[in-house]
């Protein structure tokens, strides 16, 4: 498999990060899963997993898919869109 | 408080079909957009079928931002070390009214805006509908930027992931085998370069669609679309595929490999990459819908789940497009009556039902069902690679006679089957 450094193609994007996160989980449903998907079905990278297994959100990368809130199997994720003029803006499209 | 007759939540192509067909009967229409212009939240892949959508705004598809029309389609099938492609051109693609167009959506939509508001519609950006007003289940209108402002009618035109039609009741939870994930990267490269490496005339284009090993046996295909001065490259994957795939391999790794394939790296050799996107599509057709109207609202285009795969044509512009102007021309009869209650607005679902669109989806609902068969998207590709490769090679044994290695190739395989899924990709 190809080595890929997502930040250089979110680097391709325009962001305008919120302060606040648009993305919130519910770590206790977190902790009892054994999917994870979170991890590996986002197309931004924006969960990752530290050393004690705790899921963490970088919000800012968020392409506003939908994804993960489709994927997750417990339900976890509040997910919302950015406030209104903040996230990814796209000039293509 | 403020109030208006019509609101439109979201300025894509459903938003703003159905704001320009408002503003042109001289209704009072609000568009609501949370990017920063419209087309900045706006991802496609993207070909738009034209013939459907072309009687309604006559007069505005001329001076639209179209980048290429189609004059070629290609499929291939690809495995890990070849591929085979079948390609087909007609000469009727080149000719007026084109059959369909590659456009990309942040600058078609911008240019679509410019029009709604030329037409008097108010367009504001930079602001996110965040809820509905509700009094006993029936939408009033919406709370922006912590405002609210009535409406006689909201058109829900919020895209797939809508949560307005969420908010309204009218839509439940979404299962993974009913989403897909399009990752997608633009490429920039001149528009003499693009016209040369696909043999193309000035303002041609081609769309090639890609299945086999790219998806590794998950449910989707590959894509290429030229545009004027860049190339749309991108996957589709089935969300239920990825969730409970155990590669340990993440969309954008799969795209770039996608990337570095042989058939591809000589079309975008010395291309920029500018934009890398990702945007879930409904795969469920007709079956994915939510309900489409209720006291004071209209759902429309990927709010309402309509787009669609049908094997070898991804559908979903057009139907955002009409189901915009026909919920424009439901609120133009809802107002006549002064009724905005869902009996009256139900004329849209009956508008729906006699044009392209339902009849469409309704065609091809079973559609889902029949790609959902990893067989198309792993063994048939390697089939044909692998069936090619042994008509093509000469090797150091002598050569066998054709037919001994076409039925060899089909009965050690998967003939049955084969057989099976061609009759319901047939009937399909
Ligand atoms: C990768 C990919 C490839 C595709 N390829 C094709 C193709 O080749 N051909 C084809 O016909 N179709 C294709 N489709 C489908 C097609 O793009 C869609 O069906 C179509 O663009 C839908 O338009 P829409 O207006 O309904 O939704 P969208 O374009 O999603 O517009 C929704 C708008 O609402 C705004 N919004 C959302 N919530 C709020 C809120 N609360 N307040 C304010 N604004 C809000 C968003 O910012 C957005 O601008 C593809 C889709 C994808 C993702
Ligand atoms: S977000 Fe969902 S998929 Fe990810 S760890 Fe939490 S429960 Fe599991
Ligand atoms: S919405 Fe898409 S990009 Fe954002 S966190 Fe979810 S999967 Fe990742």
């Amino acid at each position: 498999m190809v080595e890929v450094n997502i930040k250089d193609k979110l680097a391709l994007d325009t962001f305008k990060p919120a302060k606040e996160s648009h993305l919130k989980l519910n770590q206790e449903l977190c902790r009892g899963c054994k999917v994870r998907c979170c991890l590996f079905v986002c197309p931004a990278r924006v969960y990752t997993m530290d050393e004690q297994s705790e899921i963490h959100i970088e919000f800012e990368a968020c392409l506003e898919c939908g994804t993960c809130l489709i994927a997750c199997p417990h339900n976890a994720i509040q997910w919302n869109y950015p406030q209104g003029g903040f996230g990814v803006q796209f000039r293509y499209g | 408080m403020t109030k208006v007759t019509s609101i439109v939540v979201g300025a894509g192509l459903a938003g703003l079909s159905a704001a320009y067909s408002l503003a042109r009967d001289s209704i009072d229409v609000l568009v609501v957009e949370r990017g920063d212009y419209p087309g900045a939240k706006n991802i496609t892949g993207g070909r738009m079928y034209f013939l459907p959508i072309r009687s309604l705004f006559p007069e505005l598809w001329d001076e639209a931002p179209w980048e290429r029309h189609i004059v070629r389609e290609v499929l291939t099938g690809v495995s890990k070390c070849s591929s085979l492609s079948i390609e087909f051109s007609n000469q009727k693609y080149n000719n007026k009214p084109y059959h369909s167009f590659t456009i990309l959506g942040s600058r078609f939509n911008k240019w679509f805006a410019q029009k709604v508001a030329e037409k008097g519609a108010r367009v504001i950006n930079k602001y996110k509908v965040d809820d509905l007003i509700l009094d006993n289940g029936k939408v009033k209108g919406i709370v922006v930027g912590g405002a609210q402002i009535e409406a006689d009618v909201v058109i829900a035109a919020d895209g797939t992931m809508s949560q307005i039609a969420e908010k309204a009741g009218l839509r439940g939870k979404r299962e993974p085998q009913d989403f897909a994930l399009g990752v997608k990267e633009v490429i920039a490269l001149s528009p003499q370069t693009i016209e040369g490496r696909f043999r193309l005339k000035a303002d041609e284009g081609i769309a090639q669609l890609f299945v086999g090993s790219l998806t590794k046996g998950m449910l989707g295909a590959g894509f290429l679309y030229t545009n004027r001065d860049c190339i749309s490259l991108g996957l589709v994957l089935g969300i239920k595929d990825l969730t409970d795939c155990h590669l340990n391999v993440m969309p954008y790794e799969l795209l770039e490999e996608f990337k570095l394939r042989p058939e591809i790296v000589p079309l975008i050799n010395g291309g920029e990459s500018v934009e890398y996107s990702a945007h879930v599509l409904s795969e469920s057709g007709i079956k994915g819908m939510p309900k489409l109207f209720g006291d004071g609202i209209l759902v429309a285009g990927d709010a309402a789940g309509m787009a669609m795969n049908m094997g070898l044509t991804v559908r979903g512009m057009e139907f955002a497009i009409a189901s915009g102007a026909l919920a424009a021309e439901a609120v133009r009869m809802a107002k006549k009556q002064n009724d905005f209650s869902a009996g009256a607005l139900s004329k849209y679902q009956d508008l729906l039902k006699e044009s392209f669109v339902w009849k469409d989806l309704n065609t091809f609902r079973h559609a889902p069902d029949v790609l959902a068969n990893p067989r198309l998207f792993g063994e048939y590709p390697q089939l044909a690679c692998t069936m090619m490769e042994k008509l093509m090679t000469v090797g150091e044994e002598p050569k066998k006679k054709l037919s001994t290695t076409i039925s060899k190739e089909l009965r050690s395989r998967l003939a049955l089957s084969l057989l099976r899924d061609s009759f319901r990709f047939w009937r399909m």
